[in-house]
């Protein structure tokens, strides 16, 4: 186990990274092999057929999207930096056409929209891969929350005008602010603490502990459904397995500690930040989807033809931001 | 070979911005001659269709495009003669000549084509009331199918008056064939094509 483990700390960070993308292909593939083997299996009673059934359908839906999220990471990680940013970038387009496609905006919205999408997404992402965290940080918050509803203004349209911003930042805030925290979190080194070239660490931290923290709610509430705390936002939402999830995500991320610049406590600490701000800003987004009227982003009967991809990033959306807040003022980086 | 490059950019675009998602109700994507009509709101309209219909049907559907817009420069004469092999039609009728000649060139070639029976881009949530050349279409060619459209969104990539689109999500609902009954006059089948393309709106 220890000669294993000073066999990995030897290995140059690259090296290291390609380990761990290769042990979690190596798991996907073997949970692959299970639910397909599990496809095989009769259930003891006729009745149970159906519910077995459904629920070998969620498991399949779940991996295949847990494939396409770690092809994505690698692909992303592989292509280098300038790959990574992009990659993001087009995640986050894509969410953020979603989120407008859902929030009607007005026709004097249109050049506020434009500058949004052509001029704002790229130039965040360009910090990001830039390392200008000082400006990534505050750009959109200060500068174009500022120049927005000025656009709008001079487009003098004043009906709804408060309603109208406050939908585009917020689109802009979720899917362009958050997203574009991740490949910054690739950027991010640690030079006093040998920690160089392994920010894909920090982002597979993140992204793990997040998406536990979010399944381990998920199979809970199926298992042993309880009263809804937010009846009005979610249907499943409670605090009883919010705080299980919590826990479970949080104590993930001690086990993980080795694979960050934090000691096991901090580790745990960061863990509990980032699943915090990612599940209650899930919360978040499902009250904004419930104003809207619909259940999901991509719903399979939205006229928009909307498919999902923000219901699947908004955790991550709403942890990224406040993890690499918190990473870069604890360790003054 | 240009035209073909342009093709794809065009395709590669639209998916970009909307999505370009056809959902088909009523009637499977299916290679027989067809008539498809649709809600016009916007000149994207056209490319959007164009982009949601799958690559077999593409290359034997042919859009109509309004002349005085659509050959007004060089660019778009190109486009849509190379690209999206439209045929246009005049929309203010001068002298002898019948508008409808063209498309009733294209559909006695055997091809399909794309109709906005508004005649022009309306802006009410509602569809204008539809145009005769779809019942006059319709009478001349009982073989061809009719198929309503419901084109979604569009609007909002590219209102009227702007030249940068936004992207935003939109669809295009085809519906179940709508025929043209024994003796039903031109009111009531134009009221009832348009009817069939309004109630694809809230599917």
């Amino acid at each position: 186990m220890t000669a294993g483990y000073d066999f990995l700390r030897s290995l140059a960070p690259e090296q290291q990274v390609g380990a761990l993308f290769f042990l979690v292909f190596g798991i996907l593939a073997l949970a692959s092999v299970a639910v397909f083997l599990l496809g095989f299996r009769n259930p003891a009673q006729a009745t149970d057929d159906e519910a077995w059934q459904e629920r070998l359908t969620d498991a399949r839906r779940l991996l295949s999207s847990s494939w396409a999220m770690v092809v994505v990471f690698w692909i992303g990680w592989a292509a280098g930096h300038t790959g990574a940013t992009l990659l993001f970038g087009l995640v986050a387009f894509f969410a953020l056409r979603e989120f407008i496609t859902l929030s009607p905006t007005r026709r004097g919205d249109h050049r506020s929209l434009v500058a949004a999408f052509f001029v704002v997404l790229p130039i965040q992402f360009w910090l990001a891969a830039a390392r200008r965290f000082d400006l990534l940080t505050v750009f959109i918050p200060v500068y174009v929350f500022l120049a927005l509803p000025l656009a709008s203004a001079l487009g003098g349209d004043t009906q709804r005008f408060l309603e109208r911003n406050a939908k585009m930042q917020w689109g802009i805030m979720v899917c362009v602010y958050g997203m574009s925290h991740l490949p910054a979190l690739l950027l991010l080194d640690f030079p006093q603490r040998g920690y160089v070239g392994k920010g894909a660490f920090l982002v597979f931290f993140l992204v793990f502990v997040v998406q536990t923290c979010m399944v381990v709610q998920h199979l809970l509430t199926r298992r042993s459904p309880r009263p809804a705390a937010i009846p009005q936002v979610s249907k499943s939402f409670n605090w009883a397995t919010w705080a299980l999830g919590m826990a479970v995500g949080s104590l993930l991320g001690g086990a993980l500690s080795f694979i960050t610049p934090f000691g096991p406590g901090q580790a745990v600490a960061m863990a509990f930040i980032a699943c915090a701000a990612g599940s209650l800003g899930h919360l978040v987004m499902k009250a904004i989807k419930r104003d809207r009227g619909v259940p999901a982003w991509g719903h399979r009967a939205s006229v928009t033809g909307a498919n999902g991809l923000l219901d699947r990033v908004d955790a991550l959306c709403f942890s990224a931001p406040v993890f690499f807040h918190s990473v870069r003022w604890y360790f003054g980086v | 070979m240009l035209a073909k490059a342009m093709g794809i950019f065009l395709l590669g675009l639209v998916r970009l911005l909307t999505g370009a998602q056809a959902r088909w109700h009523g009637c499977p994507p299916k290679a027989e001659q067809r008539i498809y009509f649709a809600n016009h709101q916007s000149h994207a309209d056209l490319v959007m269709i164009w982009a949601a219909l799958p690559h077999e049907l593409r290359s034997i559907t042919r859009p109509i495009a309004a002349r005085d817009y659509w050959t007004r420069g060089r660019l778009r004469r190109w486009i849509t003669t190379a690209v999206f092999n439209a045929v246009y039609v005049d929309r203010a009728r001068t002298g002898e000549q019948d508008p409808l000649e063209p498309l009733v060139q294209a559909l006695e070639n055997g091809d399909s084509i794309i109709l906005f029976p508004e005649g022009t881009r309306g802006h009410a949530e509602e569809p204008q009331p539809f145009k005769a050349g779809l019942y006059n279409l319709a009478v001349r060619f009982p073989e061809v199918v009719l198929v309503p459209a419901w084109i979604a969104n569009v609007q909002r990539v590219m209102p009227k008056g702007e030249v940068v689109p936004v992207p935003i999500l939109c669809s295009v609902t085809f519906g179940a064939p709508v025929a043209l009954q024994p003796g039903e006059d031109r009111h009531a089948f134009l009221a009832r094509a348009r009817q069939a393309v309004i109630e694809l709106r809230d599917l």
